[in-house]
């Protein structure tokens, strides 16, 4: 029988509607070119609706000094240096420009004394940067960029899953996948893609992460010989929540320690200080006395370890752990109740107050919360060109956490936020130029058409087989045991055999009733990128052979100048994937000199307005 | 802890029924988990909308026992011991399939809505607002699009044809954050009278009894928008302002 398909065309598509794809689109729509957004869930409940403590930019609204070249030097050191340095570039002085924009379209950001948008400290970033409301900065943004979109003609197919892009020799001319809501198989006739897709965080058992992060857009990238770089440098939030069972993972905002929250220990030691790195040991107070003045006197403090990057703090959790300084359910606590005022917590924090009361009966004015790391990011994803973010694959561009090299090794919250404004215009704008250019729309192969729908169809004609949602669950638990916060080559390999093994069973997973919002459908077909991602993360995971950043391997402890200049590059062909190392680009001399200013005698900042909130 | 009787609605436009689940239960979860877990052991295509399970982005909207409520935010140890748990899709809005609904009326009616029009920057070229300035539309700011507020609102839940001429609670929130917004320079007053039907709004307050983000939906947007439209309409120096202005009434 030959499936109808519903067929649809345009210039530009972009696939995911988070802030990045959000973004994008609305810059290719500005463009003149006919646009349109799908995205797997309803339009606005993206997984940046999740994001708490704030978009990065250096504003100078707290603190005059700051400007582009420190925000460029925290986000690369952030990074251990593995960073695309042009993107680091671009990111630093293009965000603020993105946030005023935000402004401009209705969003409304907490306040400076004088009227300015307030900015909040956050871990790796030298000054109070981050552009903010309470701790729901990611629902902020996202309405305020749907509220944008809606009023410029975009089409939105919503709850819309892609399965596959299609192409004319090595050229995209579209995507194909289903309508959740109906079943009904659509395609997307275009010029150019934007894959704003996000991650694949879904691979772990513990995780911030929506549903939708099955790693769609790294699937769809390999299949048509896009590269993908670092694919083993993923972040473990150091506080998720620990208990109760069942919402182990969710995010509990670093702003939480920004605003003056501090880590103990069981025996109720401030532990951080002992985890201090070298690397960032000139910059980092040693004393708790010091580390308190630091949040109001940035000019005569070095900043509380508390506050380092998140890579660093999740290891030193994890650490604590294991010693068996824990606490009762595995974390350790994570207390503002005893440091800041409860009007004050309820204010800056209101989500944080009401997630735990609500979900764990928990009153964080009034006791520690438990907390400990949870799978939430991963900085790996598809190369791209720094500038355009088109990757390897003429007409594929890929913006957000979908893409790769801004973040290097390690990711500094609240840089997220700010890639997905910036790298989301920034692809939006090159994908409308490119589909300006193209002299032709690209023809569709209706070779790929049949493969295709014959493999989306596929699973719903299998009754009998395996459960897919018992293969998901041991895909989460090889994950989360075997390539988690800190990883070694025998337990690497025996992921990748766990994962060929579940490959093969997923192949036969049974499907239970028909095309309409079938969720046993949906996640057969997920689950096949889900193992592709997870083995792409466990072979890179394998290859890099030190400790950086995200990715920390106990057989090899420290980091490795010569594997600082690499990185590793997945790529698909003949249906297997192949990995490799390349060198990184090499960073200017004018840039270079940025980064290596983390003496202690540096400049030090003047807050623009003393006793800010 | 032992386990619990669920009965949730399966079917579709065409109409279905309840079925019973008997479901173990470990402790702190929350309806979602236990319909998750029905669904990945007894249930494989049971449909269910969620995102982010954690209260932000307001997919998992249903009725438990009832009442309208987001799934991923009810604790199961808020029942009674022994007692079933009913879990149906929101009544306001057309049955997709289980417990997933057309809420495309939402988006639609958004639309619609004139969009914000900033007036000019200062002349510094910066804009400037107060933290007390921007506090009251930040709450209605704090909208997570659950459309709890729709379903629960009796114009709608029970009359669909009024569809066509009210927007609902969720739509007057984002009407008066545009209203209110310090910047925001568009009128939308008459449209709110008439094509958003505010008028059908007797202010019973289910709206805010049942708002997971605590918004005070009735009180600080309904009821100022209503001051509005009166003192828009009826005022007889507003009116002959618009009068000498050429707008409309």
């Amino acid at each position: 029988m030959t499936e109808d398909v519903t067929r649809h065309e345009y210039d530009v598509i972009v696939i995911g509607a988070g802030g990045a794809g959000l973004r994008a689109a609305i810059e290719a729509s500005a463009m003149g070119v006919r646009t349109a957004l799908i995205c797997k869930s309803l339009l606005g409940k993206a997984h940046t609706v999740m994001a708490e403590g704030g978009i990065a930019a250096a504003m100078g609204n707290v603190w005059k000094e700051d400007n582009w070249k420190v925000h460029f030097r925290d986000t690369m050191r952030g990074g251990k240096l593995l960073n695309n340095w042009r993107m680091a570039q671009i990111h630093a002085q293009e965000a603020p420009e993105r946030v005023l924009e935000l402004e401009e379209w209705g969003a409304l950001f907490d306040r400076t004394k004088d009227g300015l948008i307030l900015q909040r400290d956050f871990g790796g970033h030298r000054y109070a940067r981050l552009a903010h409301v309470g701790d729901r900065t990611g629902l902020e943004m996202i309405r305020t960029l749907q509220d944008h979109a809606v009023h410029k003609g975009i089409d939105v197919y919503m709850e819309t899953t892609m399965y596959r892009l299609l192409r004319e020799d090595g050229r995209i001319s579209g995507a194909i996948g289903y309508d959740r809501q109906t079943g009904a198989l659509v395609l997307f006739h275009a010029k150019a893609v934007i894959l704003a897709t996000g991650g694949v965080g879904k691979a772990w058992k513990i995780t911030s992460n929506s549903w939708e992060y099955t790693g769609d857009g790294f699937g769809m990238a390999l299949d048509v010989g896009a590269d993908l770089i670092d694919m083993e440098m993923t972040q473990f939030h150091p506080t998720g929540m620990v208990a109760p069972t069942s919402v182990r993972g969710l995010l509990v905002t670093e702003g939480v320690r920004g605003d003056g929250g501090t880590l103990k220990n069981a025996a109720g030691e401030r532990f951080m200080f002992k985890y201090v790195p070298e690397f960032f040991r000139a910059e980092t107070a040693d004393n708790e006395a010091e580390a308190d003045r630091w949040y109001e006197d940035k000019r005569n403090n070095k900043r509380t370890p508390d506050l380092l990057p998140r890579d660093e703090v999740a290891r030193a959790i994890n650490a604590e752990v294991k010693a068996g300084r824990g606490s009762p359910h595995g974390g350790v606590f994570l207390d503002i109740a005893s440091r800041r005022s409860p009007d004050y917590i309820r204010k800056r924090l209101p989500s944080m107050y009401h997630q735990f009361m609500q979900l764990a009966g928990v009153d964080i004015t009034k006791t520690p919360m438990e907390v400990g790391p949870t799978l939430h990011y991963i900085m790996g994803g598809v190369r791209v060109d720094a500038d355009s973010a088109q990757s390897t694959v003429p007409g594929l561009f890929a913006a957000g956490e979908v893409a790769a090299g801004l973040h290097g090794s390690n990711r500094l919250g609240g840089n997220s936020l700010s890639d997905l404004l910036v790298f989301g215009r920034r692809a939006g704008l090159y994908a409308a130029e490119y589909a300006k250019r193209l002299a032709r729309m690209p023809l569709i192969d209706e070779a790929q058409v049949t493969k295709y729908t014959r493999e989306i169809t596929a699973p719903l004609e299998r009754h009998l087989g395996e459960n897919p949602y018992t293969l998901y669950a041991e895909l989460q638990e090889t994950m989360q045991d075997l390539v988690g916060i800190i990883r070694t080559e025998s337990e690497l390999q025996q992921a990748v055999v766990r994962i060929d093994a579940l490959r093969a069973r997923a192949g036969g997973a049974a499907v239970a009733g028909g095309r309409v919002y079938n969720p046993s459908w949906h996640l057969a077909l997920d689950l096949q990128t889900l193992l592709l991602i997870s083995e792409a993360v466990t072979r890179s995971a394998l290859m890099r052979e030190e400790s950086r950043g995200g990715h920390t391997r106990d057989d090899f402890p420290k980091p490795d100048p010569a594997w600082g200049k690499k990185n590793v590059v997945t790529r698909k062909r003949a249906g297997q994937l192949e990995l490799r190392t390349e060198p990184l680009p090499v960073i200017p001399e004018e840039l270079q000199v940025l980064i290596g200013d983390d003496k202690p005698g540096a400049p030090v900042a003047v807050p623009v307005e003393a006793g800010k909130e | 802890m032992s386990g619990v009787k669920m009965r949730i609605f399966r079917g579709d436009a065409n109409g279905g029924e309840l079925v019973d689940y008997t479901v173990p239960l470990d402790p702190g979860m929350v309806v979602l988990d236990v319909v998750h877990r029905v669904q990945a052991t007894q249930a494989p295509d049971l449909a269910v909308r969620w995102n982010c399970k954690a209260g932000k982005c307001g997919s998992c909207s249903a009725e438990i026992n009832g009442a309208p409520a987001l799934m991923c935010m009810t604790r199961m140890d808020t029942f009674k011991e022994g007692e079933d748990v009913t879990v149906t899709p929101a009544k306001t809005f057309p049955v997709i399939r289980d417990l997933v609904t057309d809420v495309s009326f939402n988006y639609e009616v958004a639309k619609t809505i004139p969009a914000f029009k900033p007036k000019p920057k200062e002349a510094d070229g910066t804009r400037r607002m107060y933290q007390e300035d921007v506090e009251r539309v930040q709450e209605f700011h704090k909208c997570i699009e659950c459309f709890l507020c729709q379903d629960v609102c009796h114009v709608i839940r029970d009359h669909d044809e009024n569809k066509k001429v009210f927007a609902g609670p969720r739509l007057f929130v984002r009407l008066a954050a545009l209203e209110m917004h310090p910047l925001d320079t568009n009128d939308r007053t008459e449209l709110i009278r008439q094509k958003y039907g505010l008028g059908f709004c007797n202010i019973t307050k289910c709206c805010t009894d049942v708002c997971p983000e605590h918004i005070h939906i009735t009180d600080n947007a309904i009821i100022p928008l209503k001051e509005r439209v009166v003192t828009g309409t009826y005022d007889p120096i507003g009116w002959a302002l618009r009068r000498m202005r050429g707008t409309p009434d």
